[in-house]
């Protein structure tokens, strides 16, 4: 008999307690337990990088995580970003240059943007690249994806 | 992804406890491979104990011509820390190559050298320094550590608890990627000590090996010359849709020239 297990933890700044099974990925429990739908599964073998989310501000993969592992952290999620109102910078650039194109990877790559964006405010097109090595774009359009994450960069410095 | 009962311990000896009560529990560190293999139905362990409860596990300490790095300390972790840049700054490198920087925020050193998977990073970096494995009962040296393919010398429940690198005079570590995983499709570690040169290759065997001809030439002259003739034999390597044995001999070669330019940049 497998017990649950109640997992406390902030999701985008509001507390949430559960009891879930120790198997529950986080990802799961963000989208299925909590319905915040903007993570998104794509490979499901943690490579491609949609699913990424900020733990204690620093960019994981939550496919690649049990919900419990999170316990007693803070989950910010691409909801807790910013709103259709207020883009975050970020959002915004990936808005201004087009940096998506069906637009499944866009909160992972977005997520993971961010996370770098704040350890390097003016990077070269040469160090997004490297940074995004864990984030797939199946359309392939990295080119206006590193525009964005560089004029998102910039952005988030000023703000 | 089989069901399973999970623990998060608040002391080795609680982890030891439990590890000890449930053959068939797996320590979770960081995750980056135990977690996908769940995923894929490849292991069903009884019981999960994630050693995430245990800061002690984690950290780095600098002094007595040693770098210890605590199991649970991540790679990111590692490829960040001043202390480790400014000591053995082919090691930060190694960490600051591995995977990808979600890869890096959540891996440990601990799992990736308990894992001992044939491709990883780590295992070139432990035995190229010819570093110690301090476990919760006993030091490994690191010739002893890696038995095989995904097989180490640990014991049921052996927990490791640190690593010490011997600071080098010089070292550099090369590998050529797969392009996809960022694993080594072959991986080279050289280091320069007072005790002589430590040659040690990854991803291109089924464990890490060293490769004693290349130690003897750079002990005479540490330059990447001194290797150009000397010739890997392909017959152990690894043939996979990567690359074939005879080509992972030849990277072997070229990592490991490309690692002594690296040791004597730095």
């Amino acid at each position: 008999m497998i017990d649950t297990v109640t997992v406390m933890f902030s999701v985008n700044g509001n507390d949430v307690s559960a009891a879930v099974e120790p198997r529950t990925l986080l990802v799961t429990f963000l989208r299925e337990h909590l319905g915040l739908t903007g993570t998104h599964i794509g490979c499901d073998t943690s490579q491609c990088g949609a699913c990424v989310v900020h733990l204690d501000g620093r960019s994981v993969k939550s496919c690649t995580m049990l919900a419990v592992q999170a316990d007693g952290q803070a989950v910010t999620t691409i909801e807790g970003l910013g709103t259709p109102e207020k883009l975050h910078p970020m959002q915004a650039a990936f808005n201004e240059n087009h940096g998506l194109q069906c637009g499944f990877c866009t909160p992972g790559m977005i997520m993971s943007a961010v996370d770098f964006a704040q350890g390097n405010p003016s990077p070269t097109p040469h160090e997004v690249r490297e940074w995004l090595e864990g984030n797939i774009c199946r359309c392939t359009g990295y080119h206006n994806i590193v525009a964005s994450v560089e004029a998102g960069a910039r952005a988030m410095a000023k703000a | 992804m089989y069901a399973f009962d999970y623990h998060k311990p608040r002391s080795l000896a609680e982890a030891t406890a439990l590890l000890n009560a449930n053959p068939e529990a797996r320590l979770l560190a960081g995750g980056m491979t135990l977690i996908p293999t769940l995923k894929q139905r490849l292991a069903s362990p009884s019981d999960l104990v994630d050693l995430g409860g245990l800061p002690d596990l984690a950290g780095i300490f600098v002094g007595d011509g040693e770098v210890r790095i605590g199991a649970m300390t991540t790679h990111a972790t590692v490829a960040h820390s001043a202390e480790v840049r400014a000591a053995l700054p082919a090691l930060a490198a190694l960490a600051e190559g591995i995977g990808d920087p979600q890869v890096r925020h959540r891996g440990t050193i601990g799992g990736s050298i308990s894992n001992a998977d044939p491709a990883a990073d780590y295992p070139a970096g432990v035995v190229g320094l010819g570093a110690t494995v301090v476990t919760d009962r006993r030091e490994i040296a690191a010739d002893n550590f890696f038995t095989g393919m995904f097989e180490t010398a640990l014991e049921p429940g052996e927990i490791v608890r640190q690593v010490r690198f011997p600071i080098p005079e010089a070292a550099g570590y090369a590998k050529f990627p797969n392009p996809a995983s960022r694993y080594a499709v072959a991986g080279v570690f050289v280091a320069r000590a007072a005790g002589g040169v430590r040659v040690a290759v990854t991803g291109a065997g089924p464990s890490v090996f060293r490769v004693p001809e290349m130690e003897a030439a750079l002990t005479a002259s540490f330059t990447p010359e001194a290797i150009a003739s000397v010739l890997v034999d392909a017959d152990d390597l690894n043939t996979d849709l990567h690359a074939t044995a005879a080509y992972r001999a030849h990277l072997v070669g070229v990592m490991a020239a490309r690692a002594v330019t690296s040791a004597l940049e730095s």
